[in-house]
């Protein structure tokens, strides 16, 4: 890391203690992942973009698979030049991370010559090596679905006795969950084989416009570089056609504003052939399309659209009124195309040379080439693969909560992989010698602990950052992937000197224009459902699968994210105004609060 | 309008007849003739000011008194500058110019449908585009009839011979024979509200930003820096706004009763609401965009809005800060596409 400055610092991570009460729950975390005394002379921060609520022992998987694939690409697949994988730390069930960057020239050097030969490659035959990323992906997604169903039957299956199957079912819970388990560390790998390339290219272009034209907005080159077509748009496109179908089917009454999924589809079953073919219809959007979290994948509660179809049908009536309004429902993707072409043009036209031209052809040409990946992955990692893998896990949870582990399924995601895999091995245990599982002795107490420590832990604010600030920060990861620069943190320190006292909180202007309205704080997506027309979202983090919100909405804000989050793509998409990465929006409005958004500077205005 | 000798309307006119009408009757011809919405008007060329200062000359020299001066020698200066303006204040117009020009005033009047001008300085040098130079010259707004419009043309001739101007010439060594002054006769727009745009960031002179500058009433309270202007930064191409700063609005140039110009105190209303709205910026980025297309390069426009909405650009010159510098590319083109790349990869130090 880079020389510490001794005047400015955020808190020392020893300082920081375990809420009274939560130490076990704390100790549950696997060592490597807890604070040692050494991690004071380091600069950490909260990934409150990835993690913006106290994670479950289970749930850290997701920070274990994903920081082993991400460090793993840069430091030892693709080497980057300056910087290594990332740390992360975890306390209060809170996720702190920090980079490890490389300052040696001699070895910064080395990198390079390692790096141009390794990510140069992909550049050069990114075409090819995406499509074979697509079918690896798809793949591994097929194995995942076809695991077994995890069960234990009574006495093994007589058909398995007489083909001389030879091996008991209680040993295929231990290989299921292993390969569920594998599989999950594998798609991270997927995850991350493109995408600091993919950003990289991005963030070459982007600094490019920043120097040609110093007042260009973040969210101007997001839209020249931003793709029309996108997998993440397809769930929002889906909801949209199935409005316009129950239109056309003239099933469009059945879909009052605030009717329960499961009264909707009872009384489309009765609506006869219509009402059937609307079914089918849906059927046909689910899969798979509706495999998209309402969240960005990382909890387990983050269900999909599958799972639970009321964020999907929120979004109908509001669509079916469009639609009888005279509204295509169709995203115009030509114009869009077109919008961006001209857009390009436009800005090409300003640049004071043909030198400069050329330049600027050759770096939106490669963003261009490479966006198609860091637009496209997250709908199959993040969403459709970590649904498959969380349900799977579920199951488990299922069957040890039948066996007397646990009262209730989701209990399972209070366990660390680690534990869930002992625990499976308990029950197995049990079911061959017929004796009784000792986890029903064992996990209750401990899973209402774990239960208790997380909502105390989200009950309390934890520090954005930790450690003494870096006078630059030169990590492309960290830069890339969080957003954080040095005046990001000096703007965090100043909200933290008092700067709270004020009325304007500044973010980054994620999709231009200006609107009034009542903040509604949504701190996690069980609280959608309060959200009313004409309000203002105020969350830590938006999410693109929150689009069918979108269009009920007046303005949305986060605590966290850039300009070219998925989040302010479809904000940019349905012309809403908003601010993004603001990293205290939540704490400082107050549910109802008249607030103002101005999405092009990037302030929110607290107006009483 | 058909010119004739010494007049030119704005719509025969452009940027190549400088010499003749100054710089800027040469750009509110060249806007007229883009299509750009300008106050009609004409312009008094400089051969009537040749012809009315050939006239003093024949009773006592007026260039050679200007160019015996020594920049720097500021009394002298002051006492040159007094004793001309008076001799040029004092004297008739040639009779010829007086009735081309009461002329041209009447069909323009006709022509807007009211009597009111604003009579604007024009000067030309051989370096046309200097445009400093041309802020020293008078401007005289809310001008009634033909008479008045004859006096004003006579104090924008005289006001060549001020202390500054004389100052400015003498400082940078300019021929008095190349020195001539062609005066701007347009119409009054009655300005709602007025100000002034760039279509380069005056701060970091990004060309992708149009910056525009406004305040209540007649502009001249925003050019003369009586007033704190809105500002508000637009994306050129994008028409995003980034920047609304809406200030303290506390006077207005107004018409004045008997003629001219007075500063009034705005409502306590007013004084904080913004003097554009978003479709009137949005209007104005266009227009700046015309304008900077057309002539090519970066410009400062002057622009006026009536109470009807209606917007009338009122000058445009070309921007001179940043074009002077010698701006390095952001990057050049490279042999190999992928070694931008090392821009972010390579690290920053």
């Amino acid at each position: 890391m880079p020389m510490p400055t001794a005047e400015r610092g955020f808190p020392l991570p020893s300082s920081l203690k375990v809420v009274p009460g939560t130490e076990a729950a704390q100790a549950a975390y696997p060592y490597y992942m807890q604070f040692t005394p050494g991690d004071d002379s380091r600069f950490w921060f909260y990934n409150s973009m990835h993690f913006p609520e106290p994670m479950s022992a289970f749930d850290m998987v997701t920070a274990e698979a994903a920081y082993c694939a991400l460090g793993a690409a840069n430091t030892r697949v693709h080497c980057l030049p300056t910087t290594l994988g990332i740390d992360y730390r975890i306390l209060n069930g809170r996720v702190y991370i920090g980079g490890n960057a490389v300052t040696d020239p001699a070895e910064i050097a080395r990198r390079t010559e390692e790096f141009k030969q390794r990510a140069f490659y992909y550049y050069e035959h990114w075409e090819d090596l995406y499509k074979k990323w697509r079918e690896k992906m798809l793949a591994l997604i097929g194995e995942a679905r076809k695991l077994p169903k995890v069960e234990l039957p009574e006495f093994e299956p007589l058909e398995h006795v007489r083909a001389g199957r030879g091996i008991a079912s209680n040993h295929y819970l231990l290989e299921t969950y292993q390969k569920t388990l594998e599989g999950y560390f594998r798609m991270w790998h997927h995850h991350f084989e493109f995408l600091l390339l993919g950003y990289g290219a991005y963030m070459t272009f982007f600094a490019f416009c920043k120097k040609a034209f110093p007042e260009i907005s973040d969210q101007t080159v997001a839209r020249m570089v931003a793709g029309m077509d996108a997998e993440i748009f397809r769930p929002d496109e889906e909801v949209r056609r199935l409005a316009r179908r129950a239109v056309e089917l003239g099933v469009h009454a059945h879909f009052p504003e605030g009717r329960k999924v499961d009264d909707v589809i009872a009384s489309l079953e009765n609506a006869g052939d219509a009402g059937r073919k609307w079914l089918d219809e849906l059927a046909t959007s689910r899969d798979p399309w509706f495999n998209i979290n309402v969240g960005d994948g990382f909890y387990h509660y983050h269900r999909s659209w599958n799972d639970d179809l009321s964020m999907p049908f929120a979004g109908i009536p509001g669509y079916i009124r469009l639609f009888q309004a005279g509204e295509s429902l169709e995203r115009p993707v030509e114009k869009l195309q077109a919008e961006r072409r001209q857009l390009i043009a436009d800005y090409r036209e300003l640049l004071s040379s043909d030198e400069e031209r050329g330049a600027y052809d050759q770096m939106i040409t490669l963003a261009h080439r490479v966006f198609p990946y860091v637009e496209g992955h997250k709908f199959y990692c993040e969403h459709w693969y970590t649904n498959l893998f969380f349900n799977k896990i579920r199951e488990f949870g299922a069957l040890l909560a039948q066996n007397g582990f646990f009262a209730d399924t989701e209990d399972v995601f209070q366990l660390t992989h680690f534990e869930l895999e002992s625990a499976i091995v308990d029950l197995m245990t049990s079911w061959s010698t017929g004796s009784p599982a000792r986890g029903p002795q064992h996990w209750p107490q401990k899973v209402a602990e774990r239960r208790a420590a997380i909502k105390e832990w989200a009950r309390h604010e934890t520090a954005p950052a930790l450690g003494p600030v870096p006078d630059i920060i030169d990590d492309p990861a960290i830069v890339m992937l969080w957003g954080i620069t040095r005046e990001s943190l000096d703007a965090w320190l100043d909200a933290g000197d008092g700067g709270n006292a004020s009325a304007e909180i500044r973010g980054f202007a994620a999709s231009s224009g200006v609107v009034e309205g009542p903040a509604c704080v949504v701190r996690s997506v069980e609280e959608i459902s309060r959200l009313k027309p004409g309000d203002i979202l105020v969350c830590q983090v938006t999410n693109p699968t929150w689009a069918p919100i979108f269009q009920k909405i007046a303005g949305a804000v986060s605590d966290i994210g850039g300009s070219m989050s998925h989040a302010a793509i479809v904000a940019r998409e349905y012309g809403l105004p908003a601010v993004v990465g603001t990293g205290s929006a939540t704490s400082r409005i107050k549910d109802g609060q008249r607030i103002r958004v101005d999405g092009g500077r990037g302030v929110v205005t607290i107006l009483q | 309008m058909v010119s004739s000798g010494v007049i030119g309307w704005f719509e025969t006119l452009g940027l190549g007849d400088r010499a003749e009408v100054g710089g800027k009757g040469g750009s509110l011809g060249e806007l007229t003739r883009a299509g750009i919405a300008v106050p009609p008007g004409f312009v008094i060329k400089t051969a009537a000011f040749e012809e009315f200062v050939c006239a003093l000359e024949s009773q006592a020299p007026v260039r050679a008194r200007v160019a015996a001066l020594r920049a720097g020698d500021l009394a002298a200066i002051r006492e040159c500058s007094g004793e001309l303006r008076a001799r040029l204040q004092g004297a008739e117009l040639p009779p010829g110019v007086a009735a081309e020009l009461t002329a041209a005033h009447g069909a323009l009047c006709e022509r807007a449908g009211g009597e009111d001008v604003a009579v604007r300085s024009s000067a030309t040098t051989e370096d046309a585009s200097d445009a400093s130079f041309a802020g020293l010259q008078d401007t005289y707004l809310w001008v009634g009839d033909a008479a008045g419009t004859l006096d004003r043309v006579r104090s924008c001739w005289a006001s060549l011979y001020s202390v500054e101007s004389i100052s400015y010439r003498r400082d940078r060594n300019i021929a008095e024979d190349q020195v001539a002054m062609a005066v701007v006769v347009q119409s009054m727009v009655d300005a709602r509200a007025a100000g002034v745009m760039f279509t380069r960031s005056p701060t970091s002179g990004d060309v992708s930003v149009v910056t525009i500058e406004g305040a209540w009433g007649l502009g001249s309270a925003v050019v003369g820096g009586e007033v704190t202007p809105d500002r508000w930064v637009l994306g050129k191409i994008t028409g995003e706004i980034s920047v609304r700063e809406i200030s303290d609005k506390h006077i207005e140039h107004r018409r004045a009763s008997g003629g001219g110009v007075e500063a009034v105190a705005v409502a306590e209303e007013r004084r904080r609401s913004p003097c554009l709205t978003d479709a009137e910026l949005g209007e104005l980025r266009q227009i700046a965009r015309r304008v900077e297309r057309h002539y090519g390069c970066a410009q400062d426009i002057e622009w006026a809005i009536d109470s009807s909405g209606a917007l009338r650009l009122l000058q445009s010159r070309p921007e001179t800060v940043w074009s002077a510098k010698d701006a390095q590319p952001a990057a050049r083109v490279a042999a190999d596409p992928l070694s931008h790349l090392m821009s972010i990869f390579g690290g920053k130090r």
